[in-house]
């Protein structure tokens, strides 16, 4: 179910998201050192314009291309069709945009 | 689901593309969520951070760095094959893939133990 | 049984597909096991002493003709180029109809759909010359001839198409036989009809559902590659759409 602009769009977005992704998971390997915690997280992430445009990105890529994922799943896996995929695909996007905004706001705001 | 005619390598690579990025899609919001409750309720995310002390969720989190390695380099290999010249290599870089997921996987995992 | 076998040889288990475009199940046969035997051959075997009701599709049966396609222990194959002692398992054969196409009856599939979406891949020549002009001089060594010579061999069995499960999950999908020969066309210096033919292969049903996942080179019993064919069409597109021009 995917034409040309879907799936340039997929690429695209992974395209943007593999930089992301490598740098995220080095972050992580360094971050779980030692155990978690919210202040640890926050100390770091609070205030800080990088980071919020680093996750600002990874939300706004992901989004875009866990939806068209989904959408293909959708369609060759579940038969789901017409506007009822195209429905799905952005109720994907949606979710995935809104809350991730909202998480970026959560960890990078004052 | 795993019938004779798809048992070779570049199947696999595509179902282990497919399923890991469905899983991935899944957890995001979980993900969002939590993250968001360093607004809404910082000693909650506290409450929630607590657990990855346990050995349980430590190895739920080395399945998911280790579904995140997979899609990625799987991915980078969809690219290779898309618009550099075919090799028939590709079952390798396939295999390669795997194993590249599986050692950044347990690289996180040995940081967070 | 009418069989005129040496009573000294095994008996194998044929479950054999029955049935029409409504649906159908699987008939236990038996078909005594020969030296050099293929499958064909057990198919006809059945026809000829068990069961002359039963419907199969061959042509040359020596493997040029791409006929006799079917599903044989749930891999699509040649089934006149299938030898019973490579796929024979515990005794006993499947034998169905390819994949992903309606059955007219038993063996036999309507291929109807298979070439009308060759067609919509816009999988045909466009001259751009008529008989009266000088023959186009093309050199076999260069790099677009070359890639089109290592695609075109397909002779639409439609064994890749059973293969692939993008087929199965989606029936706009042109499939891997119809997209090889678009990229073999899309290679021809002397064809006229690249834009249209781009645009055939952009669109719903197009090139960008393949996933890659190989079954039809995998299956192929030409030993071609669509997938790495279908990648040049996603290349192709891509180039078109950015500007960079054919």
């Amino acid at each position: 179910m995917l034409d040309l602009r879907l799936y340039m769009l997929q690429r695209l977005s992974a395209l943007i998201l593999a930089p992301l992704v490598i740098t995220h998971i080095g972050v992580m390997i360094y971050a779980v050192q030692g155990g978690l915690s919210a202040a640890e997280i926050l100390g770091r992430t609070q205030g800080s314009i990088p980071w919020m445009l680093f996750y600002g990105l990874f939300v706004a890529a992901v989004s875009v291309h866990a939806a068209i994922g989904v959408r293909a799943i959708a369609a060759e896996w579940f038969g789901v069709r017409g506007a009822t995929l195209s429905g799905l695909s952005l109720a994907v996007f949606a979710v995935l945009g809104i809350l991730g905004a909202r998480a970026v706001y959560a960890v990078t705001a004052l | 689901m795993i019938r004779p005619h798809r048992s070779h390598p570049l199947w696999f690579a595509f179902l282990l593309h497919r399923v890991s990025g469905l899983a991935l899609a899944l957890f995001l919001p979980l993900h969002f969520y939590v993250l968001a409750m360093a607004l809404t309720s910082p000693e909650a995310l506290d409450g929630f951070l607590a657990w990855t002390d346990m050995t349980v969720v430590k190895l739920a989190e080395y399945g998911l760095v280790f579904l995140l390695a997979a899609h990625f380099f799987g991915g980078l290999r969809l690219l290779a094959l898309e618009f550099l010249p075919w090799s028939p290599r590709q079952k390798t870089l396939a295999a390669g893939a795997v194993a590249l997921a599986f050692f950044v996987s347990t690289t996180f995992f040995l940081s967070a133990v | 049984m009418a069989a005129e076998t040496d009573k000294q040889e095994k008996m194998m288990d044929v479950s054999v597909w029955r049935g029409g475009p409504d649906g159908g199940a699987f008939e236990s046969f038996k078909a005594p096991q020969q030296e050099s035997q293929t499958i064909l051959d057990v198919v006809t075997y059945i026809q000829q002493y068990e069961d002359p009701s039963l419907a199969y599709r061959f042509a040359c049966r020596v493997g040029m003709c791409g006929s006799c396609a079917m599903m044989v222990n749930g891999q699509p194959r040649w089934t006149c180029r299938t030898h019973v002692q490579k796929v024979l398992k515990d005794n006993k054969l499947e034998i169905a109809p390819l994949r992903n196409l309606p059955v007219i009856r038993d063996l036999a599939t309507d291929m109807t759909v298979f070439f009308d979406k060759w067609a919509a891949a816009e999988a045909s020549f466009t001259p751009t010359v008529t008989r009266h002009d000088p023959m186009a001089p093309i050199n076999p060594e260069e790099p677009k001839r070359v890639a089109a010579s290592e695609a075109i061999e397909c002779i639409n069995c439609a064994v890749c198409y059973a293969a692939c499960d993008a087929v199965a999950g989606n029936e706009d999908y042109l499939g891997p036989a119809a997209l090889n020969r678009a990229w073999t066309l899309v290679n021809d210096v002397r064809d006229g009809g690249q834009k249209s033919r781009l645009d055939a292969v952009s669109a719903a049903g197009g090139c960008h559902n393949c996933h890659s996942m190989g079954n039809c080179a995998q299956f192929c019993p030409n030993e071609l590659n669509p997938t790495a064919s279908i990648a040049g069409l996603k290349r192709a597109t891509i180039k078109a759409a950015l500007g960079f021009g054919k």
